[in-house]
This record gives structure tokens, sequence and C-alpha cells, in this order.
């Protein structure tokens, strides 16, 4: 299972992500499970919404944060997201 | 409130919500503690939601609604509601008997994550024989709706001498309802699965054989199906990281309020464990005597107190220590370091000569008429 560049990338719908204020960062809650998130890996998986690709996520993220150069870095955790099952494309 | 002051224990993150020792089924290794029939209280409502919103405060975020059996809890959606507003991630850990397709649409109304449904074996006979009550299909058609509403299906299978044979056909009953996640639990030692203990331990041959099916299906559903192995202690020569350490993470509240490091504490001496009738959680996870117990080294005697692997597994589990050699100061037995360690092999021993004897005593099923009797 790879990442399709191309279809829109959607956040799980049998996982949740949430900020959790006792902790300070955003988690992703699962059955058994608990992830926590970097800054960076919560502010790509809050674009997952079924309505962005790959480029389309990249392009966001380097415009709110003023850079380039972001789309292999995204590109890696995305894969590990989908290994992980907390992200799917239709 | 009495006991040590520990100023900087770790928050909860995970709260076990026993909401009731009652169940309609009586399977002979609950790890409901063996006289839970005496404890008769339960919570009110308030309580529950009370001891819900204390314990997010402190940062509690998994939530498992179990028992006994906690369908049987009349305002279990609206404590479902009240832990979704808080923002729990919440799971209802259920035999699935009483649970109706009404019901698992209102509790996902309600807010409820996940349902973990348990199944006793894979075919009806032994399924309902060991349950002491007929729930095979119920239990089968109950996945199926767990997972047509959408909810991640977790599976319970908790194994044992008895359905251990059974492996190659649990794992493809588990593929064919679907399962997101397959819990293989091997049973644990504990309440009445340590009463049963000499009809319950498998063989190490079967064990391992059981383990290979387990490992090679593993790999072949990699990404599909996620499956929790717990591995059966008895057979390993280190004790497991028991509650990922006293105190550090889990919060285990009986049906009655006392607050439990774990879920088996109830059976360890002279723990005092504090009721949330009497305490917040705050009071309970940070001052009581019962939660600082085993924080730490200093209760630590040898070989666990000079060893270089106590910040790993934390000296194992006290309640194990407590059970098979009578003081729950000692290292968990498992430990092949433990002077006690023989008493592992001699439980091996036990069980295989029962299973070989010609009058092979029954097992006790959890029930009340037993908890009294035994208790």
């Amino acid at each position: 299972m790879t990442l399709n560049t191309d279809l829109p990338i959607q956040f799980s719908r049998t996982h949740r992500l949430q900020w959790e204020e006792a902790q300070q960062k955003n988690v992703i809650l699962y059955p058994e499970g608990m992830v926590e998130l970097n800054q960076s890996s919560a502010e790509i998986l809050k674009l997952c919404d079924g309505t962005r690709n790959l480029a389309q996520i990249v392009n966001e993220l380097e415009q709110k944060f003023s850079t380039s150069g972001l789309t292999n870095d995204i590109n890696a955790f995305l894969e590990i997201a989908l290994q992980n099952g907390w992200i799917t494309q239709h | 409130m009495a006991g040590l002051l520990n100023t900087n224990p770790t928050p909860p993150r995970w709260l076990l919500a026993e909401l009731t020792y009652a169940c309609p089924l009586q399977c002979p290794y609950c790890s409901n503690p063996i006289d839970y029939a005496k404890y008769q209280t339960e919570l009110t409502t308030d309580d529950w939601k009370r001891v819900l919103t204390q314990a997010r405060k402190m940062g509690a975020v998994q939530l498992g609604f179990s028992g006994g059996e906690p369908l049987t809890r009349q305002d279990l959606a609206e404590l479902v509601k009240h832990a979704r507003d808080l923002g729990y991630y919440s799971n209802l850990i259920t035999s699935g008997y009483g649970l109706t397709e009404e019901k698992i649409i209102q509790l996902k109304e309600a807010g409820l994550d996940h349902i973990q449904v348990s199944i006793q074996a894979s075919s009806q006979e032994l399924n309902d024989h060991i349950a002491g009550t007929k729930s095979f299909e119920h239990k089968k058609e109950v996945a199926h709706l767990v997972k047509k509403h959408g909810y991640p299906m977790v599976l319970c299978v908790v194994i044992h001498r008895e359905n251990i044979h059974q492996m190659p056909e649990i794992l493809a009953m588990a593929e064919e309802l679907g399962a997101d996640y397959l819990e293989l639990a091997n049973t644990q030692y504990y309440g009445w699965a340590h009463t049963n203990r000499d009809l319950l331990l498998p063989t190490k041959a079967q064990f391992e054989k059981a383990e290979a099916i387990a490992q090679a299906f593993k790999e072949s559903v990699a990404g599909k199906m996620k499956i929790y192995y717990v591995v059966p202690d008895f057979y390993e020569d280190r004790p497991k990281a028991c509650m990922n350490g006293w105190g550090t993470t889990f919060l285990t509240i009986a049906p009655d309020g006392v607050a439990l490091p774990c879920h088996s504490a109830r059976e360890l001496p002279g723990l005092d464990c504090p009721n949330v009738n009497d305490y917040s959680i705050e009071e309970i996870w940070n001052q009581s005597k019962a939660f600082n117990f085993f924080r730490g080294h200093d209760w630590m005697k040898e070989p666990c107190r000079s060893c270089d692997e106590k910040d790993k597994d934390f000296g194992g589990c006290h309640c194990q220590a407590y059970l098979l050699t009578g003081d729950m100061y000692n290292a968990d037995p498992v430990c092949s370091k433990s002077p006690h360690h023989g008493v592992i092999q001699e439980a091996i021993d036990a069980a295989a000569k029962n299973s070989l004897s010609d009058n092979e005593k029954p097992l006790v099923f959890r029930n009340s008429k037993n908890s009294k009797l035994l208790s």
C-alpha cells in the first residue's frame, strides 16, 4: 500500500484526532491506543479532510508557514500515516 | 488524607470504569475478584459523571466501560454521552449479550467510539459451554451490527487450554466477521482464572503451536487487521511491565467506587484502596496510600532492587507475586531471577498432570453462588 499522489486523502473515520489540553499536544486515538503527535504531523493530518491530495496539502502548508520544499517530508509522513491506518484514500 | 505524599506522579491516561459486577455470562477466567458477590452497591449515575469529569480534567483520555456486563446499566447511554462531551475516546467492553441494533445506534449517537465484543471460542458448543450461557450466534450477529454501524470492530478472544486448539478457526472467524482489531488474550491467572488454572493453563507445546499460527496470520493480514497478542507470561522468563508501572497510567474504578491501580489489586492485602465517594480522583491518584504503594523503587526487595531491568518491568506484577509467593513485595516469580521462579514450573506441571488425570476436576464458573462459596 503506497500513497496515490493524485487522490484526495481522508483522515480515518475509525480514528480520532484531537487536542489534549493536559498533554498540550494533538493525539490520535484508536482502539487500545494513542499516538502523540508533534506540531507538524498534526498540521498535515488536519488537512486530510477528503478534499485535498498531496500537492494541495503541500501547497497549503508551504503558504501557511511561508516556506518551500516540504513535499518529501510530507510525503514520507503520509506514507507512514497510511501504513498505520490513520488516513485513507478512495 | 493518610499516606505518602508523592508530589509529582504522571497523570492517569486510561480509565477503566467497571460499571457493575452483574453479568449474564459465567466465564471461568473472569478478571473480577472471586468475592465480587459481597460488593453489592453500585455508584449512581451522578457519581460516575463526577468520576469521569475529575479523571478527564487530570488527563485521562482512553475510557473503557466494563464490568461485569456494562449493558446491564440502564444509564449507559447517558454516561457515554457525558464521556463524549468531555472528550474521552470511549470503548464498550461487552459480551454482546443483550446488545440490540437499536442500542448500537443509540450508543453511536451518544458518542461511543468503539465496541469490543468477546467471543469465547470458534464453535457454538464450546463458546456456550465456556460462557455458561447460550450466546454464540447472537455474538456473531452483534459483531456484524457493530461493523454495519461504522464502529471499528474489536474482537476479543481469551485463549486457554479448552480453546487453544481452535486457533486456526478463531482467526478465520475474525476474518469472516471483518474484525479491524483482534485481541488474542492468553489467560492471565488472577481472580477466577487463578482458581481454574489447572484446567486453563495450556502446555508449552500447545502455546508454541498456537503462537506460530497466530504470528503467521498476523503477517498475512497486515494493513487489514491489527492483532494484539497478549503473551502468557508463565512461558516467559521476564515479567510484564504490569500496568505500565503502578500508578503511572491506569486507573480502575470498581462498581462500588473503590479506586484501584489495577483491576486485580483488590486481591492485595493492606492497600486500603480509597473510594470515590470519599475522595476526589486527584486526591486518590496523587496522595492515596494505595496509588503510591509501588511507585518508584523504594518498595523493592532483591533481586529487583539491584536489577538493571527494574525500570523496564518495575518488578512485574504484584498480584502475581502475592498469589504465587504469598508476598506482594517479592519479584514477580515469572522472572527467572526470582528465588521463587520454581513455582511457575510447578503450576505448569500441575496443570499438565490434571489434564492427563482420569478424574479431571470441573471448571468453577463465575457466578454469585460460587463467589459466595469461595469467599
